[in-house]
C-alpha cells in the first residue's frame, strides 16, 4: 500500500472533511456505549438533546462555545504563521486579570464604552504576554512551545496568589474569589432566562474579523507568506519579525478575549476556575476547523454540544461523562486520518 | 538495431502510471553485454522511473524486465541486487556517520556475525579500488568525503556485491570536469570487463564521450534509440525535446559603470570565514559568471550581492553607494532582481496563489494594496497579463483536475502545482518585468530541460543587451561559456580575477575549480 498525492483537491471534498471526520468518531464511540451495556440510540439520542434539544440546552452549549470561539481563533491564527502558542490558557487568565484590574471600579464608563474598554485591556494583556514568548523566540531562539506553556502555570499561580491574597472579595464569605465587575462593565444577557450573553456576537464578529484580516489585508497576506515560508517571505523582502509579533498581539489578545466573556460575561467576577481549560481546547478546535476562522465557529459549537450533551447523557443513561473527552478525542484523530486521505489517494501496489 | 553479443537485460513493455501522470508508456530497449547504454531525456521524461522499477523500488504496471533470459520479479532492491544489478541514485545513500568500509558492507554483512568478515573486506574493497582506480580512504567517515569521493564509495558498493549491470543517475551533475573524466576511465575499466552500465543523463555532450547507444526518452515515451557513432548531438535533442531548439542569439550591448562592486570582501556567518578578500564588479550590459563546484562560497557571496547577507569586512557598493547593512527590501528597490537558486523553497511561497506569489516582492506598491487592504482585482489581472508574457501554464494535471472544480482560474492555483519549470518562469516573471538594472542569478537553468533553459538563456542576454549588469552562477561550464562575457572562478571562499570569455579555456577552468593553478589574489601579489 503506497499513498499518491491527489492533483486538484475539490471544495466539496475538503468541506464533507470534518463531517466524516465526526461520523467516524460517533461511530468509534458507539463500541464504547455498547462496552458500558447501554443502547448507543438512545445514548446519542440524550446526547443530541442535551446538546441542541432545547432552549435551554442551545443556550447553555452556545455559551459554551463563545470561549472556545476566541481561543479557537487565536490558535488558528498563531498556527497559520507557524507560531505554536500553547498558552492560551494563560493569555485567558490575563485577560481575566486585566478586566478584574480596571473594571471592578477603578474605571467606570457608560456600558457602551465599558465594554469596548476591557476587551481593550484585556486584548492588551493577552497580547503582551505571547509577545514575551514571541520576542523570545525572534530574537533568541527559544522554543515558543515551551515559552508558551510553561507561562501557564505561572500565570495561573498569580491569579491563585492575587485571589488568596490582594484582590480577595471581603464580601465573599472567604471564597477565593474577586470583586465583581461593575456592571457597566458586564455582557448582557441576549435571551432571557437563559446565561447566553453578549460574548458571543462579540466572538462571532471576531472571527469574521479575523477571516477578513488574513484573506484580504496586507497584514493577512505578510502572516501567511511567513507562516507557510518563512525563508521565501524573508528573501522576499517581508518584514518577518514584525509580522510574528503582530501575530503574537493578535493571537494573544484574541485568547484574552475568552477571559473577558467567562468573567465579565458568564460568572461575573474572577475565580480560579472560570476556564475549564478552554485555552487547550481551542487547539483542538482549531484543528478540527482546519485552521479557517470561520470553521472555528462551526467547531467550537461542536465541541461545546459533546461537553454539554455527555453530561446529560451521563445522568439519562448512566454511562461516564468522560465519554466526553474520548469523543473530542476520536473526532481529532479522525480529523487528522480523513485530511489524510482527502490530500492522498491509498494505491496498491 | 540490436546489440551485437546476447543481451544480459532485456526490458519489454514497461508501463508506469502515477495519477495522471503517465510516467512510462511501453518502453522496450535491450543493454549488451559491456555496453554502455545512456538513458537521455529532459526533466520528469522518465528516466529514473525507469530506473527506479528495474532496481525494484516500484513496480511496473505492465511489462516485464528480464536478466539473462531470466524474469526479474519486481518490487523488490534485495532481488535486483542480488541478480547483480547496481544503482547508484542522484541522490547518494550512505550513511553519514560511517566509514567508507562500513558503508559498503552495510547490507551485506550476516545478523549474527558482525564485525567478522571486515579484514577480509577491507582486502577485497582495496583490490577493487585499485582494479578501477576509484582511490577511497576505506577508514574515513562518509561526512568527511567530498562529493566525488561519496560517489565512488557508492560505485564500491556496488561492485562489491558484484553487479554486473550498473545503473548511474546523473553522476555528473555533482563532480568537476577533471573528476568526471575520471569517473569515465573507470567506467570504461569496469566495461573492459565485461560489466554493462546504464547512464542517465541529460548532457548531450557526455553521452557522446561514454555511451555505445543512446536510449531517449520523451514524456515517458520512448524518442529512440541511436547509435553514437552514427548520430549527431542535432539529432539526440530534437529526439529529446521534440523539435529543432532555438539558437541563443549573443550580441554585446554597451558595457557600463559597475552597478554593484565588492573590495576585498570578507564574511564571516556562525563564527566561519565564507568569503575572503573578494573583487568583484558586475558592469551594466554584461554577463559575469561565478564558476566552481558547489559549495564553494558561492551561495554566501550570492546573498551578500543580493542583500541577504550583511559584509563582514571590506566595502560593498551598489550603484556607486556603499552599503553597511543588508537589506532584501532596500536591494529589490534599488533594481536589484534576484533569482534563488533553491526555487521552492526560498524562491516561492509554495501555499500560496500563483498571483499571490508574482507581486510576493511588490505587495506593498499603492497599485496592489491601499491602505492595508489588498486589491485582489488589480492582484489578478497583473498575474494574468505576467502569466500571458512570461508564459507560465499551470501543469497538464491541474488543468484536467480543473474540470471537476468551478472554483479555478489559472492565477489562483497554489504555486507549489506548478511544474519546475513554470515556478522559474514565474519567478523570472516576478523580478524581470519591473525592468531591474542588475540580476543575480544562482543556478538559474537547473533541473531545467533544454527548451526551458534556452529560454532562460535569452532573457537573460536580452536583458544584458538593455544595459542590466547580470551575475550568474552556474555549476554547469557550457552554460558559463555559452552567455559569460566574463568568467570568475570561486574555491573554498575565494574569487579568482576575471577572466575574459575569449582568453578563458574549459580545461585551465575545470582546473581552477579543483584549486589547482589558483592565481590572481592581490594580496598575494603584494
Amino acid at each position: 500500500m503506497r499513498l499518491e498525492r491527489r492533483q486538484g483537491v475539490s471544495l466539496w471534498l475538503r468541506l464533507t472533511l470534518p463531517v466524516m471526520a465526526i461520523a467516524i468518531a460517533l461511530l468509534l464511540c458507539s463500541t464504547l456505549l455498547l462496552w458500558a451495556g447501554v443502547s448507543v440510540s438512545d445514548a446519542y439520542l440524550s446526547l443530541a438533546q442535551g446538546a441542541f434539544g432545547s432552549k435551554f440546552a442551545l443556550t447553555e452549549t452556545l455559551t459554551r462555545a463563545t470561549p472556545l470561539i476566541f481561543t479557537g481563533l487565536a490558535a488558528a491564527v498563531a498556527f497559520r504563521a507557524k507560531l505554536w502558542n500553547i498558552g492560551g490558557e494563560g493569555q485567558l487568565y490575563m485577560g481575566a486579570m486585566a478586566i478584574t484590574l480596571f473594571g471592578t471600579g477603578a474605571v467606570t464608563l457608560p456600558p457602551v464604552l465599558m465594554v469596548p474598554f476591557l476587551f481593550l485591556v484585556a486584548v492588551l494583556g493577552g497580547g503582551m504576554l505571547l509577545l514575551v514568548s514571541a520576542a523570545l523566540k525572534t530574537w533568541l531562539r527559544v522554543d515558543e512551545v515551551v515559552t508558551t506553556l510553561l507561562l501557564n502555570f505561572v500565570v495561573l499561580l498569580l491569579v491563585d496568589y492575587l485571589l488568596f491574597g490582594p484582590w480577595k472579595d471581603p464580601m465573599a464569605l472567604g471564597w477565593p474569589q474577586a470583586a465583581r465587575i461593575v456592571d457597566e462593565g458586564r455582557l448582557a444577557t441576549i435571551v432571557p432566562r437563559s446565561r447566553l450573553h453578549t460574548g458571543l456576537l462579540f466572538a462571532l464578529g471576531a472571527a469574521c474579523l479575523v477571516w477578513v484580516v488574513m484573506r484580504f489585508t496586507r497584514w493577512g497576506f505578510e502572516i501567511r507568506a511567513v507562516g507557510h515560508n518563512i525563508f521565501a517571505a524573508g528573501f522576499s523582502g517581508i518584514p518577518v519579525k514584525l509580522a510574528v509579533i503582530r501575530t503574537a498581539l493578535l493571537s494573544g489578545g484574541l485568547a484574552a478575549c475568552a477571559g473577558v466573556t467567562e468573567v465579565a460575561g458568564t460568572k461575573g467576577y474572577l475565580t480560579v476556575d472560570i476556564s475549564p481549560g478552554f485555552g487547550y481546547t481551542g487547539i483542538a478546535v482549531a484543528m478540527l476547523a482546519g485552521l479557517n476562522p470561520l470553521g472555528v465557529i462551526a467547531a467550537a459549537v461542536f465541541f461545546a454540544g459533546i461537553y454539554n450533551g455527555a453530561d446529560s447523557m451521563s445522568r439519562a443513561m448512566n454511562v461516564s461523562n468522560y465519554i466526553a473527552d474520548v469523543m473530542t478525542a476520536t473526532a481529532l484523530l479522525s480529523m487528522l486520518v480523513c485530511s489524510l486521505l482527502v490530500n492522498y489517494r491509498l494505491k496498491r501496489n | 538495431m540490436k546489440p551485437l553479443s546476447p543481451p544480459v537485460l532485456e526490458i519489454s513493455g514497461i508501463s508506469k502510471r502515477f495519477g495522471n501522470l503517465q510516467a512510462n508508456q511501453d518502453l522496450t530497449f535491450s543493454l549488451g553485454r559491456g555496453e554502455v547504454l545512456a538513458l537521455l531525456g529532459e526533466n520528469g521524461a522518465g528516466k529514473t522511473t525507469l530506473m527506479n522499477i528495474l532496481f525494484g523500488h516500484y513496480v511496473a504496471d505492465s511489462g516485464e524486465i528480464r536478466l539473462d533470459g531470466q524474469q526479474l520479479q519486481q518490487g523488490s532492491p534485495a532481488v535486483a541486487l542480488d541478480a547483480g544489478v547496481g544503482m547508484v541514485h542522484q541522490h547518494f545513500t550512505l550513511g553519514e556517520n560511517l566509514t567508507a568500509l562500513e558503508n559498503v558492507l552495510l547490507g551485506t554483512e550476516s545478523l549474527r556475525q558482525p564485525f567478522q568478515r571486515s579484514d577480509v573486506a577491507r582486502e577485497r574493497l582495496a583490490q577493487l579500488s585499485q582494479r578501477f582506480g576509484l582511490k577511497v580512504d576505506p577508514d574515513s567517515r562518509v561526512s568527511e568525503l567530498s562529493v566525488g569521493e561519496r560517489q565512488r564509495v557508492e560505485i564500491l558498493k556496488a561492485l562489491f556485491r558484484d553487479a554486473r549491470i550498473l545503473i548511474l543517475d546523473e553522476p555528473t551533475a555533482v563532480l568537476t570536469p577533471q573528476e568526471s573524466v575520471q569517473l569515465f576511465a573507470a567506467l570504461r575499466g569496469m566495461v573492459a570487463e565485461g560489466m554493462s552500465i546504464i547512464f542517465i543523463s541529460h548532457k548531450l555532450a557526455e553521452t557522446f564521450d561514454i555511451a555505445d547507444r543512446v536510449v531517449v526518452l520523451r514524456r515517458g515515451e520512448l524518442a529512440g534509440i541511436f547509435e553514437t557513432r552514427s548520430t549527431s548531438a542535432e539529432e539526440l535533442a530534437q529526439a529529446m525535446v521534440g523539435h529543432a531548439l532555438p539558437e541563443i542569439k549573443r550580441r554585446s550591448g554597451t558595457v557600463g559603470p559597475a552597478v554593484i562592486e565588492l573590495r576585498n570582501v570578507g564574511v564571516e556567518r556562525e563564527g566561519e570565514s565564507r568569503l575572503f578578500d573578494v573583487n568583484l564588479a558586475v558592469p551594466a550590459g554584461e554577463v559575469v559568471g561565478i564558476a566552481g563546484v558547489s559549495g564553494n562560497g558561492q551561495n554566501t557571496l550570492t546573498g551578500v550581492l543580493g542583500g541577504d547577507l550583511s559584509v563582514t569586512s571590506g566595502s560593498l557598493s551598489l550603484h556607486g553607494e556603499e552599503i553597511r547593512h543588508a537589506s532584501p527590501r532596500g536591494f529589490i528597490e534599488a533594481g536589484v532582481a534576484r533569482i534563488p537558486e533553491d526555487r521552492t523553497d526560498i524562491g516561492i511561497v509554495g501555499e500560496m496563489s500563483l498571483a499571490e506569489n508574482l507581486i510576493l516582492e511588490d505587495y506593498r506598491d499603492q497599485r496592489f494594496q491601499r491602505a492595508g487592504w489588498m486589491r485582489r482585482r488589480r492582484i489578478d489581472s497583473h498575474a494574468k497579463s505576467l502569466c500571458e508574457k512570461f508564459d507560465i501554464r499551470g501543469s497538464e494535471q491541474a488543468r484536467q483536475a480543473e474540470k471537476f472544480d468551478i472554483r479555478g482560474s489559472e492565477q489562483a492555483r497554489q504555486a507549489k502545482e506548478l511544474s519546475g519549470g513554470n515556478i522559474q518562469k514565474l519567478i523570472l516573471a516576478r523580478v524581470l518585468h519591473k525592468s531591474p538594472r542588475l540580476i543575480i542569478a544562482s543556478q538559474p537553468t537547473r533541473g531545467l530541460d533544454v527548451g526551458a533553459q534556452a529560454q532562460v538563456h535569452q532573457r537573460l542576454l536580452d536583458a544584458k543587451q538593455h544595459g542590466v549588469a547580470v551575475y550568474l552562477v552556474s555549476e554547469d561550464l557550457e552554460e558559463l561559456f555559452s552567455i559569460c562575457d566574463r568568467i570568475h572562478v570561486m574555491f573554498e571562499g575565494r574569487l579568482s580575477d576575471a577572466i575574459p570569455i575569449e582568453e578563458a579555456d574549459i580545461e585551465e577552468i575545470g582546473l581552477m575549480m579543483t584549486g589547482k593553478g589558483f592565481f590572481g589574489r592581490p594580496s598575494d601579489a603584494a
